[in-house]
């Protein structure tokens, strides 16, 4: 029985898990960083994973998208085991990536960024998606014929946002999105995906720090410590400012 | 003589000799300046489809096709030797070093073990015209021609196609390619063998003009890495005014004191081009670029 709430609306509103990971130990060389982490998100949540800095978040999320292996347990992401799959299946199955430190493809213009995004679905770029991403970011708009590594940090941003919309992922995983970001363009960020959240359901995995981001978007939390979930946060928690800080000191 | 007649003389051999940088560097350009692998089994590709374009032609086919083949021979030797040996050493550029000189010495002894020390030519199509006093042979105004359309086919290549989009992404920051759903083994694949298959085109346009030997890879080579070292990482960019340098000073060289100081001269200029550009002449524009 995967519902804990009592009332017959609550489990009749409950969505269906569209990622668990089992005992999932990962990371580099031979030493793992996660050290039998346990996640379950529902289809159309908003979850952040928070703690400090070095606990393996970034990890954690490089080993959903599977560019850092699982050594052992599983990763089931809709009800199929991806735990073994390349990067580029998973992705092709509807999960989309944007790291930490945004990764864009510097040499690309902003266009090809886009487009690279969009090979996924075979083709070009689609006018549908394309007025989509400019909708949610206009910045790429004006940008699309320059270089994405002339870009400030906050475009740059948005790019790589942009990037895995155009793919109409199920579920994204969002690496320290505020990172090196000034605050206007942090809010703009989050309010834009909280919108796309709640007006095409996509769920959406937050890794951050910064304590406005995750209030603005998050509906829960997981905090993470030494590869482990060790707390699972609901909402009132994220509002709870001393607790919020316990969890994030560095 | 008269001043047109020299004129054009210099500029025969400014042609001669920027078509054969350009043919010979533009598949290390995208093997080495793009991919970054060292490729020092380049010349034995151009020899692989040199020798594949004098057997097909000896077989009965017209030369156009018999260089189709020796280029789409090379291109699928070029699979092989990814899959099986490059692919393996991306991260480890010295081992590659190693590996495809292997491959070199391999595949110029085998080549004489199996053909010979030598393998019938094919005769130099289309023959001659004379402009004063001198002759000068049209194939190698065939050979220019095919130098400009091989780096204009490039550019499109790697610009307007979906596969040209893909291969520069991969080779810029290859996991977050993987990550947005890029095969980047097949795109990594793929861009060897298009390398390699631009050499064997290399190997097959001057099958007609060279005498055809195991080592006949080695004429090619020197000329192909100044080239790419001089243009740098972008193919177009890069090779296609690389190409134009060093064939001035090439030909300049050469019609003042031979064949000899030609080679020096474009061994000083490489010197010279590296000293003021570390990162190539390509490296030098994308800067102030941006």
């Amino acid at each position: 029985m995967s519902g804990s709430r009592r009332s017959i609306w609550g489990r009749r509103m409950r969505k269906e898990v569209i990622l668990t990971t089992v005992g999932l130990r990962a990371g580099y060389g031979g030493k793992p960083v996660l050290q039998g982490l346990e996640i379950e998100v529902r289809e159309g949540e908003i979850v952040a994973v928070i703690g400090r800095n070095g606990v393996g978040k970034s990890t954690l999320m490089k080993s959903l998208i599977g560019l850092v292996p699982a050594m052992s347990g599983s990763i089931v992401y809709r009800g199929e085991a991806v735990e073994h799959l390349p990067a580029h299946k998973r992705a092709r199955l509807g999960m989309g990536y944007v790291p930490q430190g945004r990764d864009v493809f510097p040499r690309l213009t902003v266009g090809e960024n886009i487009a690279v995004g969009a090979a996924i679905k075979g083709g070009g770029i689609p006018e549908e998606g394309r007025q989509r991403v400019i909708g949610a970011f206009p910045i790429l708009r004006e940008r699309w014929s320059q270089r994405a590594g002339t870009m400030s940090g906050g475009q740059q941003q948005q790019l790589a946002i942009g990037r895995v919309l155009i793919a109409d992922p199920n579920l994204i995983l969002l690496d320290e999105p505020s990172e090196g970001i000034q605050p206007n363009i942090v809010q703009d960020i989050a309010r834009n995906m909280v919108e796309l959240n709640r007006r095409t359901g996509v769920t959406i995995i937050l890794v951050e720090q910064n304590l406005d981001m995750i209030r603005a978007m998050a509906q829960r939390a997981y905090v993470m410590d030494k590869g482990r979930i060790t707390a699972s946060l609901e909402r009132e928690a994220l509002d709870d400012a001393a607790e919020m800080r316990r969890h994030l000191a560095v | 003589m008269d001043i047109a007649t020299l004129a054009f003389s210099a500029l025969y051999q400014f042609g001669d000799a920027f078509a054969f940088l350009v043919l010979s560097a533009c598949g290390l350009a995208v093997i080495f300046g793009m991919m970054g692998v060292i490729n020092l089994a380049h010349g034995e590709f151009i020899m692989c489809g040199a020798y594949v374009t004098a057997a097909t032609v000896h077989a009965g086919l017209p030369l156009p096709l018999g260089i189709l083949c020796g280029t789409l021979a090379s291109a699928f030797v070029g699979v092989l030797v990814e899959l099986l040996v490059i692919r393996h050493l991306y991260e480890r550029p010295l081992d590659t070093i190693v590996a495809t000189w292997g491959l070199s010495l391999i595949a110029t002894q085998g080549t004489l073990i199996l053909v010979g020390s030598t393998m019938a030519g094919v005769g130099t199509p289309f023959g001659s015209f004379q402009v004063g006093a001198y002759s000068y042979s049209i194939y190698r105004i065939v050979l220019f021609v095919a130098a400009l359309a091989v780096l204009a086919a490039l550019y499109a290549l790697f610009n307007w196609t979906r596969f040209g989009v893909l291969a520069r992404a991969t080779i810029q920051v290859p996991h977050m390619a993987a990550a947005l759903g890029v095969d980047t083994r097949l795109i990594y694949s793929l861009t060897f063998a298009c390398g390699a298959g631009l050499a064997g085109l290399a190997g097959g346009l001057y099958a007609p003009t060279m005498t055809l030997v195991p080592t006949m890879g080695a004429t090619f080579i020197m000329e192909a890495f100044v080239t790419v070292v001089i243009g740098g990482a972008d193919v177009f960019l890069g090779t296609a005014p690389a190409g134009g340098i060093l064939a001035i000073v090439k030909s300049g060289m050469t019609s003042w004191q031979g064949q000899l100081f030609g080679q020096i001269g474009l061994l000083i200029a490489v010197i010279i081009v590296v000293r003021v550009l570390p990162k190539g002449i390509s490296g030098f524009v994308l800067r102030e670029r941006t």
